[in-house]
């Protein structure tokens, strides 16, 4: 038989198969042989923070329902406050909430406390995850982030996987392509060619605009993108064990290097009021035109990047982090936001149908294709040609991811004083760059604050609460 | 008539009277009750009643005194143990905390910016307060304007108006940034810099609290007697006259009070520092609330950051008793008693 294809039966078979596609997946969801009705009628409280992350999951909780018939509650904290209520929460140990949004870092001290489920049982069991779910397609480098076997000191990587990731960034250089092929700039390998350039643009763009957009408040969030990339991208640590004690290397010849030169980078070409700024500052000032260039999440220069970002979007491009030295390796320093279970939730079998849904491929894809979740953790949504396109309009952010992945992980070392010893951190960087303390000096302080109490901690096995 | 009965003092003497006096009203002793029948056991039980009353009057204040007491006995028995956020094992570990605070340096160094912030707050405060309420009061229709635009700071949560102070400043994008640049202050850092952060937070803790001193003293300058600045008039006494010698002395009362209320919210006062500074840029402006709340929250310590607060509810405690003993006798002195 001759089949004939006239374009109204081609365009009848496109619009049919295109129709298809997403009820295809979510049928193959429910046709499978896995039951996502098994703890319907259940009812869950899910704490989340502000973020685009959180407003995907919003846009699709009638999804989830129909597909499991579990009824959610949701509530969104700004960041700057999110943890301090998440933390209060989970102390008081009465199962609200079920599942809560939390970071790598915080995930030290929560599941040191025993607050999290681990999540390892769950996986394994598969009356309780589906096949599809395939766990091996999230980067290794951010499911490690979510696993530690809570002995201060060892990496991430090993021990029980306590949360699985949302999302995830890498911190690199976002810069203003226009006026940079203007002037025929490039973006700067090395550190010392960001320095100089950076230097270079202070009022690139009139009155009040300068080179570089840092974070500087007194907050661990200062740390943790654009210094702790350069930091460790120059080889200095945060902690050695000695002794078999946990001790702060940060008042070491390498630290006070690099410490000495971002100093000198913030006090040059940084932002002038850079001790109030946190990622929303260097967000908006980086849109707005105000800075040449921006040192932080990949992110933070992707949502100013979409059409109507900001004033600055279809201008910006992107390039890795900058290494001390050219022919050193380039990664970047991640963080992932993560879902997990309370460990006092009294609907465990609801909370993890919730988690693996919405850390599953179906919802990764619709979200980073939809809803601006980017970076996706799975390998198979950046090889996803529709997220391809996507992508493609955003300059050069698709070679940096695939340069700077290999080497992007979690380079804080896993200790419980995470929160205090980078807020300390954050302090002395603002009091060598504001002023004037000397950088040895102040470092040396530093370490010799943190190194009291760390070296207190037992380093052979996990703390008391988390073995209960 | 009150409760049924005539009251023991009259309203002045109730209003001027000392607080134990008013609570130990007279009753009738039930040895001279009436006795016998049922017009008795009326009686008897309208007497029990009536012995119920005040307690049943203090009962809201009783129940909200037990609501505050019960944490904050728990508060001072966390402060005798290790209690973390982040580990469920708590032991006693005696006065480890308050040792801890007293030889610690950062406790000394927050307790003078706390002191520092509430003196400087307070003191620009009061003397802005009281020049603009005397400005204030008069029925001109301009002072009539102001009256109401001078209070749309109180009207606003105190961290709302610090982030539009923190945006008007901001040295990229503030509205303020171009007026500073014209006078030769384009390279002012308000909160950004540890030279100017406490002279910025003054700023904005004035913003928003001057209106409430305004409004007491205008209140306290409505409610003085006329025959005196009558007599003064007649008389030719010079305004400064008038103010050294008849308005500061009546008005003592309301300057003290308030005095009180902006002393003890400027010592405890976090919601502005936290919005602005977080307590930075460094230690520039870390009060002993910033300090009590990082050791508290994101460092997980809360059994550490109690022996803070306490100390800082007992500096509290101190002025302000001083300070209620000056309004004391400065009521006295305006009444004529003293």
């Amino acid at each position: 038989m001759k089949i004939c294809f006239t374009w109204p039966s081609s365009l009848a078979v496109v619009s049919a198969v295109s129709l298809a596609l997403p009820l295809a997946d979510s049928a193959r969801a429910q046709q499978s042989t896995f039951d996502w009705k098994q703890a319907s009628g259940t009812k869950l409280v899910v704490m989340l923070n502000k973020h685009p992350y959180a407003d995907a999951i919003i846009k699709r909780l009638q999804e989830f329902k129909d597909l499991t018939g579990i009824d959610v509650e949701t509530s969104e904290t700004p960041e700057e406050n999110y943890f301090d209520k998440l933390t209060a929460s989970l102390a008081s140990k009465n199962g609200t909430p079920d599942v809560f949004m939390t970071g790598t870092y915080q995930l030290w001290d929560y599941a040191t406390a025993g607050y999290m489920e681990p999540l390892d049982s769950y996986l394994n069991d598969p009356s309780l995850t589906n096949a599809d779910y395939d766990y091996k397609d999230i980067y290794e480098g951010v499911r490690n982030g979510g696993r530690w076997d809570l002995v201060p000191g060892h990496p991430t990587g090993t021990g029980q996987q306590w949360a699985l990731p949302l999302g995830f960034e890498t911190n690199i250089i976002a810069y203003n392509k226009k006026y940079f092929d203007e002037k025929g700039l490039k973006p700067p390998k090395t550190f010392d060619e960001l320095y100089k350039l950076a230097k270079q643009l202070k009022g690139w763009n009139g009155p009040g605009s300068y080179g570089v957009a840092v974070r500087g408040t007194r907050n661990w969030a200062t740390i943790h993108p654009g210094y702790m990339t350069t930091f460790t991208n120059a080889g200095a640590k945060d902690f050695e064990i000695k002794d078999g004690k946990l001790v702060s290397d940060l008042g070491s010849a390498k630290s006070v290097e690099v410490t000495k030169a971002f100093a000198q980078l913030v006090k040059d070409a940084g932002p002038p009021a850079w001790s109030s700024y946190t990622w929303y500052q260097c967000g908006a000032d980086f849109g707005a035109g105000k800075a040449a260039m921006l040192f932080d999440a990949d992110i933070l220069g992707y949502f100013q990047n979409v059409p109507g970002g900001s004033a600055e979007a279809g201008n910006i491009a992107y390039s890795p982090p900058p290494v001390m030295k050219e022919g050193d390796p380039v990664g970047a320093n991640e963080w992932i936001w993560q879902v997990a279970i309370n460990k006092s939730s009294k609907n465990k079998k609801a909370a993890w149908l919730f988690v693996q849904y919405f850390t599953g491929k179906e919802h990764g894809t619709w979200a980073a294709i939809n809803a601006s979740v980017v970076d996706p953790p799975r390998k198979s949504i950046w090889d996803n040609p529709d997220f391809q396109a996507v992508m493609s309009k955003m300059p050069g952010y698709l070679d940096t991811f695939n340069t700077i992945i290999a080497n992007t992980s979690v380079k804080f070392t896993p200790q419980p004083y995470f929160s205090e010893s980078t807020t300390e951190w954050a302090a002395t960087l603002q009091k060598i760059v504001l002023s004037g303390a000397d950088p040895k000096a102040a470092m040396t302080e530093l370490a010799k604050r943190i190194t009291a109490k760390t070296s207190k901690l037992k380093l052979d096995q996990p703390p008391k609460t988390a073995r209960q | 008539m009150f409760w049924g009965r005539e009251p023991a003092l009259s309203i002045t003497e109730v209003w001027n009277a000392p607080m134990s006096t008013t609570l130990s009203s007279p009753r009738t002793p039930p040895s001279e009750l009436p006795r016998g029948g049922s017009a008795s056991k009326d009686s008897i039980a309208h007497a029990r009643r009536r012995r119920f009353r005040p307690y049943l009057v203090l009962a809201p204040a009783l129940i909200l005194t037990i609501g505050i007491f019960i944490p904050f006995i728990a508060a001072i028995c966390l402060s005798f143990t290790d209690y973390s956020l982040n580990s469920s094992d708590v032991s006693f570990i005696g006065f480890d905390n308050y040792l801890s605070m007293l030889q610690s340096s950062d406790f000394w160094h927050s307790l003078w910016i706390t002191i520092e912030y509430a003196f400087l707050c307070t003191a620009v405060e009061m003397l802005l307060g009281v020049g603009v309420a005397l400005l204030l009061n008069d029925e001109n229709i301009v002072a009539r304007f102001l009256r109401i635009v001078l209070i749309f700071p109180l009207m606003i949560a105190p961290v709302i108006g610090t982030l539009i102070w923190k945006l008007i400043t901001n040295p990229s994008v503030g509205i303020l940034v171009g007026p500073m640049r014209m006078i030769g202050l384009g390279d002012f850092k308000w909160a950004a810099s540890p030279d100017s952060a406490m002279f910025s937070l003054v700023v904005v803790d004035a913003w928003v609290y001057t209106p409430f001193v305004i409004i007491l003293v205008l209140a306290g300058l409505r409610s003085l007697p006329k025959s005196p600045y009558e007599a003064a008039l007649i008389d030719g006494g010079s305004p400064w006259f008038v103010f050294k010698n008849l308005t500061l002395p009546m008005l003592a009362p309301v300057l003290l009070i308030t005095l009180v209320f902006r002393l003890m919210l400027s010592l405890q006062e976090f919601s502005i520092i936290f919005a602005l500074t977080e307590g930075g840029p460094g230690d520039a402006t870390m009060s002993l609330s910033l300090q009590a709340y990082n050791r508290a929250f994101p460092f997980y310590g809360l059994a550490e950051a109690i022996p803070m607060m306490l100390f800082l509810w007992a500096l509290v405690y101190f002025v302000s008793f001083i300070l209620i003993g000056f309004w004391r006798r400065a009521q006295q002195r305006a009444a004529g008693v003293a």
